[in-house]
C-alpha cells in the first residue's frame, strides 16, 4: 500500500484533509473536536487523566460526534493540561489548568451546550507558518 | 558599556530597506548625532517586523511606540517632538483599517504577533502518531518535489540562499553543511540527527519531535537525497522515551506508506532512518563524540579536521544537524528561500525557537523571529519575573553561554549580536534570573555540570573545570580570596584555550561572564565574607544583638559545638569560625537577640 508517485501522496493529502480542516477555521459539519496537548509536559501535568475522564464523559453520555485527539505542545507549558475544542462553525477555544472538575465543566457547558467558559480560555500569541 | 535612554529601532528588513528605511536609518543618525543626542539615543537596524506593508517601520523604544510609513521627514518630525519634547506623533502612528481607531502601542495591534512559527508549526496542531494528519497539512511535499523535479544543486542553492544555519548552537550555515558532504564522494554517506539536547532547561528539540516527528523524518530524507546518503540516524537520549515512542511509530508508518524505503514515490531514491539511543552525556552534543557514540566507542570528540563532511560515520562522509535545524527544511522548500530569508536579521534569518525557564512566569516554548529583542520575549511573551521581582539576567547558551544584564534587553537576539555581548545563541534555552539569585552559585552550578559532563580526554577540560568548581565552592564557602578570583580567571582562559572541543572551550563562559556583569557580587563574597542575597549558606552568619541579649545562657547550653562563650547574665556571642549554622541558638533564645542569617 505504498505511496508510488507525487500525486498519489498529493490526493491522500485531498483526502486526509477533512480530518483537519477542523482545526483552523472550523468547518461545516457536525463533528467535535477536542484536542489535548499529550508532550512530556502535558502528561506529567496530568493530561493523561484528563483524557480518560473527557474519553469516559463521551461514553457516558453516549456522544457520537466528537473525537479525541492526542496532539504535542504549544509551548505553554505554564498552563498544562491544555484542551482546544474545536466546533464547527466557531473559532477554536484553548482552555488551560484543566483538571479533572474542570474537564467535566468544559465538556458539559461547551460540548453538550455550546457555550465556551470564558475564564478557563487562554489567548494565543502566535503565528503559524503555512505549509502550503 | 554606555546605557541609552531610548532606543530607536528601525526595521532593516528587506521589505522595509525596499522602502527606503535606511535613509530614514541615516537620517535619524545625523539627526541625532546633530542634536547632541549620540550618547543618550541609539539607532539601531532591526531585522522583520513582520509588517511590511506599512513601512519602513520605526519603533521607539522603552516608550514601545510603533510608527509606519516614516519617510525621512517624518524622522525629522519624530526627533524633534518625541525624542526630545517627549511628545508622541500621533499622525504616524498605526490606524486599524476597520475602525481607524490609532493604535499607539506595538502590542495592542491585533495583527501583531510576536510569534511566529516555523519549526513548531505543526506541534500541537497535529495528532504526531498519525501520518495522515502530518500529510494534510502538506507534509511529505517538500520531499516529493524535491526527489522527483530537483537537481542536489537545486536544493543546496535553496538552502544557501535562505540563510538557514544550525540550531543547535553553532550556527554554521546548513546550505553549505550539505554542498561540502554532497561534494566529497564515497560509496555510502550518512545524515545524522542531532537529538542529543543537554543544555539545563532546554527542551525545544524534544517538544519538535514529540509534536511533529514526521516533519524531521521528512527533512532528513530531503537531506539524504541533498548529500546523497541512502541512511539517516536520530542519535537521541534515552531520557526522551515519549519522544523516541513517536519518532519510532512515525518511522514505522512512513515505512508502510513507501516514505522511507526503497524507490520512494516511484523515484529510484532509497532512504531509510534508524534510531541510535544515546545514554545522556553532554559531550555526545558535539558531532565527533556523537559519532564515535553511535559507532558503540566511548563518546569522546576526535580532533577536527577530518570533519565529518570528510570522514564521519564508520569512516564515510557523514552530515550532523540538529532537530531544530531540519524541522525547518520542508517549510524553506515550500515557501521558497526568499520567504525564510525575509524573516530575521541580515545575518541570521528566520526564526529560533526558545525553551523560557526560571523565575519567568510563563515558562514555556516561544518560537520568534530572529531580531526579537530579549525584553520582548521576557516581559512581552514570558509575561515578566514571578512574583513582580526585579530581573536580574538571563543565561543563553547554557552551560556554554553567558548573563545578560538589563542593560542589554533591548538587544535584538541573533548569533552574532549574543557573541558580541558575551554570550552566544546555544540550542535556545533561555534562565531567567531575579534578584534572589546569587550569580556565584549560578557560576557554581554550571562548572558542577560541566566537570562532571567532561569526558575526560583532555586535561585542561577533565581537571581545569574541576579546580574551577573547587574554587567556586570556596568561595561560596566563605573561604575564598581575592588571589581565587584572580586565579579563577587565569584558569578560565588557560582551559578555553586548551580544551580540544567546543565543551571546554566555553565552560568557563558562564565564570567569565558573571565576573564581568556581577564583579561586585564576586568580591562581596571574598572580602566582605557576604552572599547579597543569602543564597550562599556557607556566608550565612547567626549574631547575637548586645542590646536584647539578657545572658540568660539558653543559647550556650543548646549549641553543639559549644562556640557560644559569655557569662550569666552577660552579652554572649558567637565564635563565627566554628559556628555551623545549625540554628539552635536562633530556637532557644526567647529574647530574639539571635539575629538569623536572611
Amino acid at each position: 500500500m505504498g505511496i508510488k508517485s507525487l500525486d498519489e501522496l498529493r490526493k491522500i493529502r485531498e483526502n486526509s484533509i477533512k480530518k483537519i480542516d477542523l482545526r483552523n477555521q472550523g468547518n461545516e459539519g457536525d463533528n467535535i473536536e477536542i484536542l489535548i496537548g499529550m508532550a512530556t509536559c502535558g502528561i506529567a501535568s496530568g493530561a493523561r487523566e484528563i483524557l480518560n475522564t473527557l474519553a469516559e464523559e463521551v461514553s457516558k453520555k453516549n456522544i457520537k460526534n466528537v473525537k479525541i485527539v492526542p496532539v504535542g505542545c504549544i509551548g505553554y507549558c505554564h498552563s498544562e493540561p491544555i484542551i482546544q475544542v474545536n466546533i464547527p462553525g466557531q473559532k477554536p477555544v484553548i482552555y488551560g489548568k484543566v483538571d479533572k472538575d474542570r474537564a467535566i465543566e468544559i465538556f458539559n457547558s461547551h460540548i453538550i451546550k455550546g457555550k465556551a467558559i470564558k475564564k478557563y480560555t487562554l489567548d494565543i500569541d502566535f503565528e503559524r507558518a503555512k505549509q502550503l | 558599556m554606555t546605557v541609552y535612554r531610548t532606543n530607536i529601532l528601525v526595521c532593516g528588513g528587506t521589505g522595509c530597506v525596499s522602502s527606503a528605511s535606511l535613509d530614514v536609518y541615516n537620517k535619524f543618525k545625523k539627526l541625532i548625532t546633530s542634536a547632541g543626542y549620540d550618547k543618550e539615543v541609539k539607532i539601531i537596524k532591526t531585522g522583520c517586523f513582520g509588517f511590511c506593508e506599512q513601512g519602513p517601520i520605526v519603533k521607539i523604544e522603552p516608550d514601545n511606540v510603533f510608527y509606519v510609513k516614516v519617510n525621512k521627514k517624518d524622522a525629522e518630525e519624530i526627533v524633534n517632538e518625541h525624542i526630545i519634547k517627549g511628545r508622541i506623533v500621533k499622525r504616524l502612528l498605526y490606524k486599524e483599517p476597520n475602525s481607524k481607531r490609532i493604535i499607539e502601542k506595538h502590542q495592542n495591534m491585533p495583527f501583531y504577533k510576536k510569534q511566529f512559527r516555523i519549526a513548531l508549526r505543526n506541534c500541537g496542531l497535529i495528532n504526531p502518531e498519525d501520518i495522515y494528519e502530518y500529510i494534510a497539512v502538506g507534509g511529505y511535499e517538500a520531499l516529493g518535489r524535491v526527489i522527483t523535479k530537483m537537481n542536489r544543486d537545486e536544493i543546496v542553492d535553496i538552502i544557501k540562499k535562505s540563510g538557514l544555519r544550525g540550531r543547535g548552537g553553532g550556527g554554521f550555515p546548513t546550505g553549505i553543511k550539505w554542498e561540502i558532504t554532497k561534494n566529497n564522494h564515497s560509496d555510502k554517506k550518512y545524515i545524522i540527527c542531532n537529538a542529543d539536547e543537554g543544555d539545563p532547561g532546554a527542551f525545544m528539540d524534544r517538544s519538535i519531535l514529540e509534536g511533529d516527528p514526521h516533519n524531521v523524518l521528512e527533512a532528513m530524507a530531503i537531506g539524504g537525497y541533498t548529500i546523497g546518503a541512502d541512511k539517516g540516524l536520530i542519535y537521541i537520549r534515552a531520557e526522551y522515551p515519549l519522544a523516541i515512542e513517536r519518532l519510532d511509530i512515525a518511522i514505522k508508518q512512513a515505512r508502510e506508506l513507501g516514505l522511507l524505503g526503497n524507490n520512494i514515490l516511484g523515484t529510484d531514491f532509497n532512504f531509510d532512518i534508524e534510531i541510535k539511543l544515546g545514554a545522556g552525556a553532554f559531550v555526545c552534543g558535539e558531532e565527533t563524540a556523537l559519532i564515535n557514540s553511535a559507532e558503540g566507542k566511548r563518546g569522546e570528540p576526535n580532533y577536527k579536521p577530518p570533519y565529518p563532511a570528510q570522514e564521519g560515520l564508520w569512516g564515510k562522509p557523514t552530515c550532523v544537524n540538529n532537530v531544530e535545524t531540519f524541522a525547518n527544511i520542508p517549510a524553506i522548500i515550500l515557501n521558497g528561500y526568499e520567504w525564510f530569508s525575509s524573516i530575521g536579521t541580515e545575518k541570521s534569518k528566520g526564526t529560533k525557537v526558545f525553551a523560557l525557564a526560571g523565575k519567568i512566569n510563563n515558562v514555556g516554548l516561544v518560537e520568534v523571529p530572529m531580531g526579537t529583542t530579549f525584553r520582548e520575549i521576557i516581559y512581552d511573551i514570558g509575561g515578566g519575573i514571578q512574583g513582580n521581582r526585579k530581573f536580574k539576567a538571563v543565561q543563553t547558551g547554557g552551560p556554554s553561554g553567558g548573563v545578560i544584564t538589563e542593560e542589554n534587553l533591548d538587544t535584538p537576539i541573533d548569533y552574532d549580536s549574543l557573541s558580541s555581548i558575551g554570550s552566544m545563541m546555544g540550542s535556545g534555552g533561555m534562565i531567567v534570573m531575579d534578584d534572589t539569585t546569587c550569580m556565584v552559585d549560578v557560576a557554581k552550578f554550571y562548572l558542577e555540570f560541566t566537570q562532571d559532563e567532561s569526558c575526560g580526554r583532555c586535561t585542561p577540560c577533565r581537571i581545569g573545570t574541576k579546580r574551577m568548581f573547587e574554587i567556586l565552592t570556596k568561595i561560596t564557602d566563605g573561604k575564598g580570596t581575592k588571589e581565587d578570583l584572580k586565579n579563577l580567571e587565569q584558569l578560565s582562559y588557560m582551559i578555553k584555550d586548551g580544551s580540544l572541543c567546543g565543551l571546554g572551550q566555553t565552560a568557563p563562559n558562564p565564570v567569565l561572564s558573571t565576573m564581568k556583569f556581577f564583579k561586585d557580587e564576586y568580591l562581596q563574597h571574598v572580602v566582605n565574607k557576604v552572599c547579597p542575597t543569602g543564597r550562599c549558606k556557607g556566608l550565612a552568619k547567626y549574631k547575637i544583638d548586645p542590646e536584647k541579649c539578657v545572658g540568660c545562657t539558653a543559647c550556650a547550653k543548646v549549641c553543639p559545638v559549644e562556640c557560644i562563650s559569655g557569662k550569666l547574665k552577660e552579652t554572649h556571642v558567637i565564635d563565627q569560625n566554628r559556628c555551623i549554622k545549625c540554628g539552635a541558638c536562633f530556637e532557644a533564645c526567647r529574647f530574639n537577640a539571635v539575629i538569623k542569617p536572611k
